[in-house]
């Protein structure tokens, strides 16, 4: 029984907040990676870029629930999911035009690509709290939990609740289609393909007939739509506020880099990675080790390794720690 | 030249001082936006209403008129605090300052701004032990008391009810850590345990990894001193969500409209206080706060009344708008011995100051001020029940 609450504990707290974290980052580092993979550069305006499509779903979301369409016990934001990746695909699509393409052209070097994606930021981040301003939305309706804290403890006597509320569980199974999606458009379509003979050999790839600006396009299309649902999810599972997006860039880059930058499934390893470290070293293990241990030996302190403040030092130091030993990552991906 | 510079600078002080004598005005600073927004305005129409009520009657040093002039103190963020407050004294030349609001600001604006200036302040709402013997100069005062006391009477609360393990988690600023600190002392003081204390930041987007060690600490209720509109919320819902707690203690920066608009039902059974009172002067407050369509029962809203009345009395009894000549006499309108001013009194009471005898000005929240120049205390217990904040009892 005293295994059985510890487990629970455990799950309550690390393992389901962490996995569904763990796919929030994930999704969010698979965008940061393509883009590096195929435009090589380090696009600083990812998180902005999450923050636009996700209130754009804000907005048409509060449309659809003030028409009174709902999704029933899902939350309504899937509805709208698919046109704010619309509007955000434009918005990256026009972006690459109006600013990248004109590097493009003029072959720049990565380091300048970075600093105009640092401005498209600034733009974005500024255009995000224009329209919706710089406060809390929340825009989660529907059922709220799979299962309820209370729920549990009744139906399995256990003293620990298990709360899995709807949005971990919607994370979870959307972030798996999506990057099955993905993976299946990488390895087994044509344009996939020519989007990954371009990011290994650009001037190959070139001699063989692709189309670059197609390539760019689809690729801006993706990471779109990875965008948007990953913040999506983000802000279904926490809340939407347009500083915490700008905030999110930290741990997504850390996550992209420890994958292995512009290797998708790195990316992924790394989202994961990057969660239950932030969530597991943040955690206090008191209760858990007081539910295994006999009573005597019951701990005094909290067994937290770090304080909860230093969540964001968690995400530098393995980034630091990556860089030192490995850095192209731990699956190989281009060196930084 | 010289004479010319020194004759103007005379004609000047000179118009300055005729002025005062017919118009002048009050700053009131409080957050109107950052994290105590949503109480904001209650307070600042209290402070409004006080102001219009002495202008009106015309009593006020031979028909001075008084104007209130409003300044954002953000509640968090000092200097643009510091630059309202130093805008209200040189540009709009007032002659006494309400509030500020949150603690951390007021310290700042008081030791920045206030004191070089030699302006009196009257905080209705700042509530953190340090200001009770940070160097005032004699300028400032609060209607609000000091959380040492609040940590006592939320400790004898908690007790009340038969919770002796507690943990507590504190918003990462001056008024979070002042009032975990004194809740701490109090609280073991009287016997009981407390767990863990815990800071969180506020405007985080997500708040599970803080609940799982106050979690992990245990205990049988959270105390949550933080603010409503801020990380405190965010800490209730994760704690919601996560079942690790489902009793909560609130003090006064989450009892608010905003508290049971969030969670409604979900918290029934947990419980708080905020200062306020069941005196006279309180019922009579709120009678004219509804007349002029607010409502009177906003946190700080009748201190904030009292804070502004306290100024423009101390005035009459000094005789001076000067902030220098008035901020002795506040201590003498606050306290007894005198006649008793109750809300909507102000008029009776600038009459016998004129006529030079005592006032002992009660006011909305019954006022009496002690050690430095702060609110002896009074509090209200509430609780929710059925989704609604109820009233409980007074202490």
């Amino acid at each position: 029984m005293d295994l059985l609450n510890a487990l629970v504990t455990l799950l309550n707290f690390v393992i389901i907040p962490a996995t569904a974290y763990g796919a929030q980052l994930a999704l969010g580092a698979l965008g940061v990676t393509l883009i590096y993979g195929i435009l090589r550069f380090s696009n600083f305006a990812h998180g902005d870029t999450m923050a636009f499509g996700t209130m754009v779903v804000i907005l048409c979301t509060w449309a659809l629930q003030g028409a009174g369409i709902t999704l029933g016990p899902l939350p309504t934001a899937l509805l709208a999911l698919p046109i704010g990746i619309a509007v955000t695909g434009l918005l990256v699509v026009g972006t690459d035009k109006m600013v990248y393409r004109f590097y493009r052209r003029q072959k720049a070097k990565p380091v300048i690509y970075v600093i105009a994606s640092l401005g498209v930021m600034f733009i974005l981040n500024g255009i995000v709290r224009f329209i919706i301003g710089v406060d809390d939305q929340r825009f989660a309706d529907g059922e709220r939990f799979i299962i309820s804290a209370g729920t549990f403890r009744d139906m399995t006597g256990l003293e620990e609740g298990l709360a899995f509320r709807t949005s971990q569980g919607l994370t979870i199974v959307v972030a798996l289609i999506a990057m099955a999606l993905l993976f299946w458009f990488l390895n087994r379509t044509r344009t996939g393909k020519s989007m990954r003979a371009f990011s290994d050999n650009e001037d190959l790839a070139l001699l063989s007939g692709i189309n670059p600006e197609r390539v760019v396009m689809i690729t801006w299309l993706i990471v779109a739509a990875l965008a948007t649902t990953a913040g999506v999810l983000y802000g279904l599972d926490k809340s939407f506020k347009p500083f915490t997006y700008f905030q999110l860039l930290l741990p997504i880059f850390a996550s992209a880099i420890v994958g292995g930058l512009g290797n998708p499934v790195g990316a992924i390893l790394g989202g994961f990675l990057i969660a239950f470290s932030e969530v597991g070293v943040t955690y206090a293990f008191r209760k858990v080790v007081a539910y295994i241990l006999p009573e005597s030996m019951e701990p005094s302190g909290l067994l937290q390794l770090l304080s909860t403040d230093y969540k964001f030092a968690v995400s530098f130091g393995i980034l630091l720690i990556v860089l030192l030993f490995k850095p192209t990552g731990i699956m190989k991906g281009k060196s930084v | 030249m010289k004479k010319i510079l020194m004759a103007t600078a005379a004609t000047v002080a000179f118009a300055g001082m005729a002025n005062a004598q017919e118009s002048i005005s009050i700053g009131v600073i409080l957050g109107f936006t950052g994290p105590l927004e949503s109480l904001a305005p209650g307070m600042a129409m209290g402070a409004e209403m006080a102001i219009a009520e002495v202008s009106d009657s015309g009593l006020l040093l031979d028909g001075t008129t008084v104007s209130a002039v409003r300044g954002d103190s953000t509640c968090i963020d000092s200097s643009a605090a510091n630059a309202a407050a130093e805008r209200l004294i040189t540009s709009d030349g007032v002659s006494g300052i309400v509030g500020a609001d949150c603690s951390g600001v007021t310290t700042s604006i008081l030791t920045n701004v206030a004191l070089p200036n030699g302006m009196v302040m009257i905080s209705p709402s700042a509530t953190s032990p340090a200001l009770s013997t940070i160097e005032d100069n004699g300028l400032f005062f609060r209607t609000a008391p000091s959380d040492a006391r609040q940590g006592v009477v939320m400790s004898e609360i908690i007790m009340g009810r038969g919770i002796d393990t507690v943990a507590v988690t504190y918003t990462n600023n001056d008024y979070g850590l002042g009032l975990a600190d004194s809740f701490q002392a109090a609280f073991t003081e009287m016997g009981g345990t407390v767990t863990l204390v815990a800071a969180h930041e506020d405007g985080r987007a997500d708040y599970s990894a803080e609940v799982g060690a106050l979690a992990s600490a245990g205990g049988d209720a959270l105390v949550v001193a933080g603010y409503v509109d801020q990380g405190g919320s965010g800490i209730v819902q994760a704690a919601l969500d996560t079942g690790a707690f489902d009793t909560f203690v609130f003090p006064d920066g989450m009892v608010s409209q905003a508290l049971v608009d969030n969670f409604g039902a979900d918290i029934d059974g947990s419980f708080g206080q905020n200062p306020g009172t069941d005196s006279e002067g309180a019922g009579l407050y709120q009678a004219m706060a509804t007349e002029a369509g607010y409502d009177g029962t906003s946190p700080f809203s009748a201190e904030a009344y009292d804070a502004a009345a306290l100024i423009l009395l101390a005035m009459q009894a000094a005789g001076s708008t000067t902030p220098a000549d008035y901020a002795a006499e506040v201590m003498n309108v606050a306290n007894a011995p005198g006649e008793q001013i109750l809300p909507g009194d102000l008029a009776r009471g600038l009459e016998l100051i004129a006529a030079g005898e005592d006032v002992d000005y009660v006011g909305a929240s019954a006022v009496e001020l002690i050690g430095a120049g702060e609110s002896a205390g009074n509090y209200r217990e509430i609780e929710i029940d059925g989704g609604s904040l109820i009233v409980v009892g007074f202490r």
